[in-house]
């Protein structure tokens, strides 16, 4: 507990001391929601689907969240560049505990930020339909960064050093977001990208936040759950597989 | 398993690729020993340091750590021994005593105990007034002394030491070897060190190994050595024997990058 309790703290203060990190982490999706938000408000609505804020905010969030948690989960590879890998390697620790630590702590942060989003979208008009569904909407946030943040530590795993970032930027995270139904309505879409959109887990974790903060699941609030469990479950194992075989 | 020897290594053979850093080496640490290991810039020091400590998987070869075979008992291996690399391994982001309080959550150093020995090390090593700032404001000898300062938090039954002094200046370095020699004999703490400051192996290792291209050319007490080659110093020894070319590095990204580093720092 005290190993997993080091590595979580050491994550919180790394991320409370970078503010300009912090806030240039907010930038993004304050600008999704004021752009987005009110440039597509209005054809949104003669649509006929309602207030796009209604509809965004949840999306926006699951988004924040997205990117932190994935961030933090790379970050493996600046401690291997700058040494402090080793230091957590030989340590007489498992290599699991090591990986529960490390996804804790990076998934708080990136849930702290899914935290903040929220807050400023509610700041500028977002109204949660029922606060009783709001510990689901929790868990759900919580989820989405848990799940990221192994997938995050599982790719930088296997990764020497920064060079193919750019590569999981364009192919992984932003396909990621942009195919989770977090900016458009996931009805009628066209089979092929509908089907896309389906094995996206981050598809559920957007419908679950959806349909807790704005009642309007689209997939339903059991199997988006469902769903999100068990992928996270599943890439934390495959997470924790690819960080003990790290070699130095 | 119970055996006098504190480090066994069997024949061996470290490969990158097709590059043989390690080549078919074999030599024993016993129990309570003190022992260099010597060799020019690339020899494979580092490389079988690693492969010691779990880091790296042996090409081939048998090795054991107090009793363990770090490839199969990785846990156990890892708590038995310490270890303070050549390259940094500081998060500089966090205080001194931040990565100080980190290390002994590591290695489960109660926290009564830990609170002392931080505090003894720290002033030792006359970083004390300075526990509380960050460590990306240190200069580079001052991160050395928290690296050798965090690395004897904990005491190991082995303690590997990869270049320990490097970028000291004499009086830190007096003091540091001071005190693990003291370690050294009240607690029988076995140290394999590396180190290119040929007086200091001469001073404090009871055995001496050299090594160059991955292959062990000589090993023994340091008047052994000096015998064997017919030569006065440890340095002559060393030079008659590793030759007085320079030596190519591998040229990798990788070894530039460390170079750098290690200039930085130095
Ligand atoms: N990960 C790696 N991939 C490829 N080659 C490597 C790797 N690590 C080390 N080498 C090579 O193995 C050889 C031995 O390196 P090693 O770091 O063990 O040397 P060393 O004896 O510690 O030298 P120094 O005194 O400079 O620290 C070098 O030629 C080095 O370039
Ligand atoms: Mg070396």
């Amino acid at each position: 507990m005290r190993v997993i309790h080091a590595m979580w703290l050491r994550q919180l203060k790394k991320y409370w001391r970078s503010k300009p990190r912090m806030i240039g982490m907010l930038g993004q999706p304050m600008l999704f929601l004021l752009a987005f938000g009110f440039g597509f408000g209005p054809i949104f609505e003669k649509a006929g689907q309602g207030n796009y804020l209604m509809f965004l905010a949840p999306g926006v969030i699951a988004m924040s969240i997205l990117f932190t948690a994935m961030f933090a989960g790379i970050e493996v590879i600046w401690d291997r560049q700058f040494g402090f890998l080793k230091e957590t390697l030989v340590a007489p620790v498992s290599r699991t505990e090591i990986m529960i630590g490390k996804t804790l702590g990076g998934a708080t942060v990136a849930f702290i930020q899914g935290i903040i989003v929220a807050i400023i979208s509610i700041a500028i008009g977002f109204r949660i339909t029922n606060p009783l569904y709001v510990p689901l909407a929790l868990v759900f946030m919580f989820l989405i960064a848990l799940l990221f943040t192994a997938l995050g530590t599982a790719i930088a795993s296997r990764m020497e050093d920064m060079q193919a970032f750019p590569l999981i930027m364009n192919f992984l995270i932003m396909p990621i977001f942009f195919l989770s139904g977090a900016l458009f309505p996931l009805e009628g879409l066209p089979t092929t990208f509908g089907t896309i959109i389906r094995i996206n887990p981050l598809a559920y974790g957007v419908d679950g936040l959806r349909g807790t903060l704005s009642n309007a699941a689209h997939i339903g609030i059991h199997i988006d759950l469902g769903v999100m469990i068990a992928v996270t479950i599943v890439i934390s194992i495959i997470g924790t597989y690819c960080f003990s075989k790290i070699e130095i | 398993m119970k055996n006098e020897s504190a480090i066994t290594v069997k024949k061996l053979v470290k490969k990158f690729k097709d590059f043989k850093a390690v080549d078919n080496i074999s030599f024993d640490v016993k129990q309570g020993e003190i022992f260099a290991f010597l060799g020019p810039n690339g020899a494979g020091k580092t490389t079988t340091i690693k492969v010691l400590t779990t880091l790296l998987h042996p090409t081939e070869g048998k090795i054991s750590v107090n009793g363990f075979d770090p490839v199969k008992e990785t846990d156990k291996t890892r708590s038995s021994f310490g270890i303070v690399f050549q390259d940094p391994t500081l998060d500089v982001d966090l205080t001194a005593n931040e990565n100080m309080e980190f290390h002994a959550a590591m290695y489960h150093v109660s926290k009564k105990e830990a609170k002392q020995r931080i505090e003894h090390l720290l002033k030792l090593m006359e970083l004390w007034d300075r526990k509380d700032e960050l460590v990306k404001n240190f200069s580079g000898g001052m991160k050395r002394r928290l690296e050798i300062a965090r690395g004897l938090i904990h005491h190991p039954k082995i303690l590997f030491l990869d270049e320990p002094t490097l970028g000291l200046d004499p009086q830190t370095r007096n003091k540091i070897w001071t005190y693990i020699k003291d370690l050294n004999k009240k607690q029988n703490m076995t140290v394999f060190f590396t180190t290119h400051y040929m007086e200091e192996a001469d001073e404090v290792a009871d055995t001496i190994a050299i090594i160059d291209h991955g292959k062990i050319l000589i090993q023994g007490t340091s008047n052994k050595l000096k015998q064997k080659t017919k030569t006065k110093s440890l340095e002559q020894a060393f030079l008659k024997l590793t030759g007085r070319s320079l030596r190519k590095e591998n040229g990798s990204f990788k070894e530039t990058f460390r170079n750098i580093n290690r200039m930085w720092r130095g």
